[in-house]
């Protein structure tokens, strides 16, 4: 029973105060959480998705980034001061990319981001970079046509993956009729533009390629797969050159095996699929399939750098079967690149680091020794590599030395005459013949 | 070939071979060109394979195969090449003598995908004359594939010897490549091979006829008519093939389908998680074939059989779990179970990834359900054909059960007038309880059968909760024969547009398909009449 | 509870509401421009895109509860309007960046640069000027609406066969802009915006304008929806939603009111859109995926079904808990919480956090005035006759 007194306080203990008390301590929360101190430790922003899609590829980089910061700290840090990882989820979703990009420059101050997988998710963040001023490692191929000042991208471009590969086969297997298969986003459609114009350019007529496209994550695969022995049956020796997205191809392979399609008389040759992918496909029937890589794990060096490097990443990992892939090694080499960027400049502001960047050398794990051009984009080595029962790569053909990466591919009308050069132009899209630099260059 | 068969020839040819010949080592241009197989080149590779074929000598074959099961090895340092058999023994591949030991620093001899060509012809031009009828049809098939001139020979021999039907069909065959792109055959031999490959009637013969290049105008003209009649009989084939995708797809969308007929269709539960229960049984799959692997590898191709049950329980009583903790408190609100059951397949999906990891697991095929055979000119695979046999079994059981069991009975009792069935004494909770952990159970199942032809992966059950739900409310909710008609008339239609729009635009096509029909017919396919309905 | 006090508790409750929108939409803008950075007081930009973004997810939430909450219809592909309407804006933002693409093309965009395409394709015209554009953005979705709605009420497709068939449109237009044929930048969508009527959209100023104006589109949505379901119309929606055939045999045309309702709805979720472009700098086919229209029907769901309040509120902190557990330490665990989250507000609070917060109200009110009688009538020395045992 309440006394009058109680009674009274409940009644003005209104509504409209509830709410309005929610609403204050909710914004408080918000505005709490946007600030917190800088210390004695370089912070280093980790930007891949943990959950969703694409969390099959990317939580293996997010991994990889804690491992190297581990193993940068055995040895003493940066500048004096040990790396903390800020790792966050931006869950698949492309708007979350940005808006955990944001998050990581503003609230937490970090000196550097690796991040990102697909095209779109860097599209996303791109301009967040550019405002806030900070940097972003890609360690994904992709379709190029691109140099931002703020991006480094230390995966391949089309001219260090794809045509390397097409040579091989023109030259080796003696292919004549092509089918480019692909998921039908960016980068599988710049790709194809670019071979469609490559080959055209060594004589191959059009109606010898045959260019498909299926959605996201496509798992009947019947139809194509019979149209690709149709086609293949035409006399002439064929290949298909898939640029079909990861999730899609374990139910592509399946069918090709299962259809009886052996890499002796269509071999297919790959360029997203790694290790990590033929982790989850019985392998058996895939042997001679080709991928193009800059990166196999079974590749041996002389020095043991790679296989030090797998022996560390399984001990760091405990798990003896942890395999290492291509955006991996693309990490590695990033993540050393701007350590040793860092060190010259004997600081972490962005702007130090970007000019510092270019020229800086790494070594990449097969190797040799990666270099930071002035487009962004390093140099590196390309390898075809053959499936092998045990779901590894033999490598059957690798170019002489490294191969410089095309920022603006030559082969399409738009961008033949573009360069990137951060260096002496101070410009992302400069026209040579022109000498113009186009848009907004920075 | 497949791998044991060429060991054990191998090594029978090997043991005659040490017992019969002891040559002495002469350094020949056989010698030459074994130890070419050390110098890991592959146009070198080529050449010793060419070398060695044509040598006529009695370790041609051995070799050969030795080379294509990755039983040759080579020793850089010292250019010594050896052959190790099945047994464990090995001898020298230039001159057959026995040695104790293969050095460590010797590795099998690296092949790429010409030389597996070249070394299936040298081996086809081998085996003609083999024992075994099997290796002969293969070797006849592998000389057709690769018509080289230098095997007529060896076709003619063997053609004269051959008594078995299909094997001398097929030397013929081989026989009638060989001299169509024999520049120096008569104009009879090229009419006769020109009609031997009409009537052989498909793609490679097709691709052969098409590939000759310049020929005499008779054989031209012939040719031209061989393709007309080949194409046509082909067109008429792809639209059997068309069909038979779409069987297989629909039985795939059935398969998923299924399970979500009985919680959405029958109960009227919207599971959001039910792609969720056919992850779960692709991973108890993946689990059941883990321990297989490790522990009893002899009962790979009985994994599936195992992992069904298996999977049925475990998603069953995932789904019975569910039904009890979270879906009895939400019935007559069945919107609210469509948002606690999204709820639930991200907690379940996020569940999975920090078990299992969050990339692939491999699923393998069992041998049974690997490869394909031909049927006139379609080619069938067996994984799509026990799919189709299965979805139907499951369905056919599932409806046996809900006609003649018990449970079935009170089932249908509860769906279709739950107050009344509780009053004759049903315990209708037990029932909800049990229809759910069914309806999970063989989305349980279907996961079994979909990580044969999908990702194993925590993606796995969002790829197909939207096609389950076109295919349940296309085909009317609540009748498990408008599901049925409803996933083949979708499947088939899909893969008929597919060829003409292709795959992005063919799936639009079908939405909108979908959408329209919905508007003729608003509940679906197989509408359910009556009172329930306005329930 | 009698429809008089209904009516005067939402009329409170919608006070106090517009009331802290207004605020906000003023203090939040005004402490990030004019506050030094770094003081304690000054919201960070960074704040005001992520508010920003909050509250055109808060005014698609109000647009599907006008039309679940208010009319019955389930719609799981609302995310299909909201991205139509960025897509409109997108486009008109595309048109803005002129000659500063990379490929310094003043027409074409540069996707269709790279992809070789060599004119504009005609349904790009006109979206070079804002009002066209803006016009757009409410007549696309519209007219979408107005035409999925004639077809699928006049067929009287009802429940969830029209759940369903709103996640097949919505499917289907995911695929749609997937394909780059279709002239919408396919997977990589619309971004690398530079300008919105002349000013620079990454500019502090531009976002706490955008961020205002968010605030006041989301004030005048949700004006206009308590217009209507407090009209006589909201009446015959509400029988619509609680007896459709009941209220089709009183004589109402149940079809034509509900293709009121949905178009009108269809157009706020385009608005949303249209303000969430520039806020986030990208409009992709992602939009489109039907889990995003799953989630925002589950935002309403935790604010409150039927509350329009509710609707806006439970937006807003679905997408904080999203934004706060998808960092830190507990980024792993995130979607055990988002999906722990959903399964227990659907189990212990049905009616959403407002709903229940206003059962708890009422009855504790009641309890209150009960409890004032029973001691009043004590002290009159009634007392109340005992239970029997």
């Amino acid at each position: 029973m309440f006394s009058k007194s109680t009674h009274d306080i409940a009644a003005s203990f209104s509504r409209r105060g509830v709410l309005a008390a929610t609403a204050g301590l909710v914004l408080g929360l918000a505005s709490l959480t946007g600030a917190k101190a800088a210390d004695d430790t370089i912070k280093v922003g980790v930007l891949h998705s943990l959950s969703g899609t694409m969390a099959i590829s990317e939580t293996t980089l997010k991994d990889t980034i804690l491992f190297l910061i581990d193993e940068q700290n055995k040895k003493g840090g940066v500048l004096g001061k040990k790396l903390e990882a800020v790792v966050v989820d931006p869950a698949s979703n492309w708007p979350l990319f940005a808006e955990k990009a944001r998050e990581l420059i503003t609230k937490d101050k970090v000196s550097v981001v690796f991040g990102c997988w697909t095209s779109v998710s860097r599209k996303s963040v791109l301009p967040v970079f550019k405002e806030l001023n900070n940097i972003l490692f890609y360690p994904v191929q992709y379709e190029g046509e691109e140099s931002e000042r703020n991006v480094f991208y230390t995966g391949a471009a089309p001219n260090q993956q794809a045509i390397p590969a097409v040579d091989y086969l023109m030259k080796e297997e003696k292919v004549k009729r092509w089918v480019l298969a692909g998921t039908d986003y960016v980068y599988p459609r710049t790709t194809n533009k670019i071979l469609e114009a490559y080959l055209k350019s060594k004589g191959v007529a059009q109606e010898d390629i045959m260019i498909n496209y299926t959605p996201f994550g496509h798992s009947d695969w019947q139809t194509i797969v019979a149209d690709i022995k149709k086609f293949g049956s035409a006399g002439k020796k064929t290949a298909v050159v898939s640029t079909i997205n990861g999730d899609a191809n374990v139910p592509f392979y399946k069918e090709l095996g299962n259809q009886g399609i052996k890499a002796k008389d269509i071999p297919v040759v790959a360029f997203s699929v790694g290790e990590e992918e033929l982790a989850g496909i019985d392998t058996k029937p895939l042997v001679g399939h080709l991928a193009a890589w800059n990166y196999f794990e079974s590749i041996k060096t002389k020095d043991g750098s790679n296989e030090k490097f797998i022996k560390d990443w399984q001990a760091y990992t405990k798990n003896p079967k942890r395999v290492t892939n291509d955006p991996m090694e693309a990490h590695v080499i990033g993540f050393n690149m701007w350590v040793k960027a860092v060190e010259k400049v004997k600081s972490t502001d962005p702007d130090k680091v970007i000019d510092a960047l270019p020229g800086i050398e790494a070594p990449n794990l097969t190797g040799g020794v990666s270099k930071m051009l002035p487009n962004h984009h390093i140099t590196k080595p390309v390898f075809i590599g053959e499936i092998k029962a045990n779901g590894q790569f033999d490598v059957v053909w690798k170019t002489p030395g490294l191969v410089a990466g095309d920022a603006w591919s030559k082969e399409l009308e738009g961008s033949k005459d573009l360069i990137g050069d951060w260096v002496g132009k101070k410009c992302g899209n400069f026209n040579t013949k022109t000498n113009k630099c186009l848009g907004s260059g920075s | 070939m497949p791998a044991h068969l060429s060991a054990r020839l191998c090594s029978l040819a090997l043991s005659l071979f040490l017992i019969a010949f002891a040559l002495p080592a002469f350094a020949g241009p056989f010698e030459d060109a074994v130890a070419k197989f050390a110098n890991d080149d592959f146009s070198d590779t080529e050449e010793a394979i060419g070398v060695v074929a044509g040598s006529g000598n009695p370790l041609a074959f051995p070799i050969i195969s030795a080379l294509q099961d990755g039983r040759l090895m080579a020793d850089p340092d010292s250019k010594k090449v050896y052959v190790t058999g099945a047994d464990g023994k090995s001898i020298d591949a230039a001159t057959g003598a026995a040695v104790a030991s293969v050095p460590d620093n010797a590795s099998a001899v690296r092949l790429n995908n010409r030389l597996r060509r070249s070394v299936d012809a040298a081996l086809g031009g081998l085996t003609l004359q083999s024992p075994d009828v099997g290796t002969r049809l293969q070797a006849a098939q592998s000389v057709f594939k690769s018509h080289e001139e230098t095997a007529l020979e060896a076709v003619d021999a063997a053609l004269a010897k051959e008594t078995n039907r299909s094997v001398k069909t097929a030397l013929g065959e081989a026989r009638a490549a060989i001299l169509l792109f024999k520049t120096d055959a008569t104009e009879v031999e090229k009419l006769e091979a020109v009609a031997t490959l009409k009537a052989r009637g498909d793609q490679d013969a097709l691709a052969l006829l098409t590939g000759m290049g310049d020929q005499p105008a008779s054989v031209t003209k012939a040719a031209a008519s061989a393709i007309g009649s080949i194409q046509s009989s082909l067109a008429v084939w792809s639209m059997v093939q068309n069909a038979w995708y779409g069987l297989s797809l629909g039985s795939v969308l059935l398969l998923a389908a299924i399970g979500l007929a009985i919680t959405f269709g029958v109960m009227g539960v919207i599971n959001m998680a039910h792609g969720e229960m056919v992850m779960i049984g692709a991973y108890t799959t993946f689990v059941v074939q883990e321990v297989i692997r490790t522990r009893y590898p002899g009962l790979f191709d009985y994994s599936l059989l195992i992992a069904v049950p298996l999977a049925f329980l475990v998603a069953g009583a995932i789904g019975v779990l569910i039904e009890r903790s979270i879906i009895r408190f939400l019935y007559g609100r069945p919107l609210e179970t469509l948002l606690a059951t999204w709820g639930l397949s991200l907690v379940l999906q996020q569940a999975v990834r920090t078990m299992f990891g969050p990339t692939n697991r491999e699923v393998g095929n069992p041998s049974w359900m690997s490869g394909a055979f031909e049927l006139g000119q379609i080619t069938i695979t067996y994984n799509r054909l026990w799919i189709l046999v299965f979805t139907l079994a499951v369905f056919m059981i599932l409806l046996a059960m809900l006609r003649y069991t018990a449970l079935g009975l009170e089932m249908r009792a509860v769906t279709q007038n739950r107050r009344m069935a509780a009053s004759m004494g049903i315990a209708t909770s037990r029932v909800d309880a049990l229809t759910f952990g069914l309806g999970s159970g063989i989305a349980g199942i279907a996961g079994v059968a979909l990580s044969q032809i999908d990702n194993v992966s925590p993606n796995l059950g969002q790829s197909y909760i939207i096609d389950s739900f076109m295919v349940v409310v296309f085909g009317g909710v609540g009748n498990l024969w408008g599901t049925l008609v409803g996933a083949f008339t979708l499947g088939i239609a899909n893969k008929f547009l597919e060829p003409v729009a292709g795959a992005v635009l063919g799936k639009i096509a079908i939405l909108v398909l979908i959408i329209l029909f919905i508007q003729k017919r608003p509940r679906g396919l197989f509408a359910l009449k009556g009172r329930a309905v306005e329930a | 509870m009698t429809p008089h006090m209904l009516t005067r508790s939402l009329d409170r409750s919608a006070t106090i509401f517009l009331a802290v929108v207004a605020a906000c939409g003023i203090l939040i803008p005004l402490s990030n421009l004019l506050l030094p950075a770094g003081s304690f007081l000054q919201v960070p930009t960074y704040l005001v895109a992520l508010w920003g973004k909050y509250v055109c997810y808060a005014i698609l939430a109000l647009s599907i509860d006008l039309i679940w909450g208010y009319c019955g219809i389930l719609s799981l592909g609302h995310g299909a309007f909201f991205a139509l309407g960025g897509y409109a804006m997108g486009m008109y933002l595309m048109r803005q960046i002129g000659t500063r693409g990379v490929y310094g093309n003043p027409v074409l965009p540069d996707f269709m640069v790279f992809l070789n395409w060599e004119k504009l394709p005609w349904y790009w015209y006109g979206f070079d000027m804002f009002w066209f554009a803006a016009l757009m953005v409410l007549v696309v979705p519209g007219l979408l609406a107005f035409c999925f709605g004639w077809l699928a009420f006049r067929s009287r497709v009802t429940g969830v066969y029209l759940s369903i068939i709103t996640q097949a449109m919505t499917y289907a237009l995911l695929l749609a802009f997937f394909r780059n044929d279709f002239g919408f930048g396919g997977n990589n969508g619309l971004t690398d915006f530079k300008d919105i009527l002349g000013f620079n959209v990454q500019a502090e100023g531009t976002r706490a304008a955008l961020f205002a104006l968010s605030c006041l589109a989301l004030i005048v949505g949700f004006l206009i929806c308590r217009a209507i379901v407090s009209s006589k119309l909201g009446k015959v929606l509400i029988a619509v939603r609680d007896a459709e055939s009941r209220t089709r045999f009183l004589g109402y045309r149940v079809e034509s009111y509900k293709l009121f309702v949905f178009t009108v709805s269809a157009c706020m979720a385009g608005v949303a859109g249209a303000l969430y472009v520039p806020q986030v700098g990208i409009i992709n086919p992602s939009e489109f995926a039907p889990g995003n229209s799953i989630e925002a029907v589950i935002w309403v769901a935790v604010g409150g079904r039927g509350t329009l309040v509710g609707a806006a509120l439970g937006a807003v902190v679905v997408n904080y808990a999203k934004t706060f557990f998808t960092s830190g330490v507990l980024a792993p665990y995130w979607l055990f919480m988002l999906g722990a989250l959903f399964i227990l507000v659907t189990l212990l609070l049905p009616k959403g956090i407002v709903g229940t917060f206003n059962a708890w109200w009422d009855s504790s009110k009641e309890k209150r005035t009960a409890a004032t009688s029973v001691s009043a009538a004590a002290e009159d020395g009634v007392t109340e006759p005992k239970m029997a045992e």
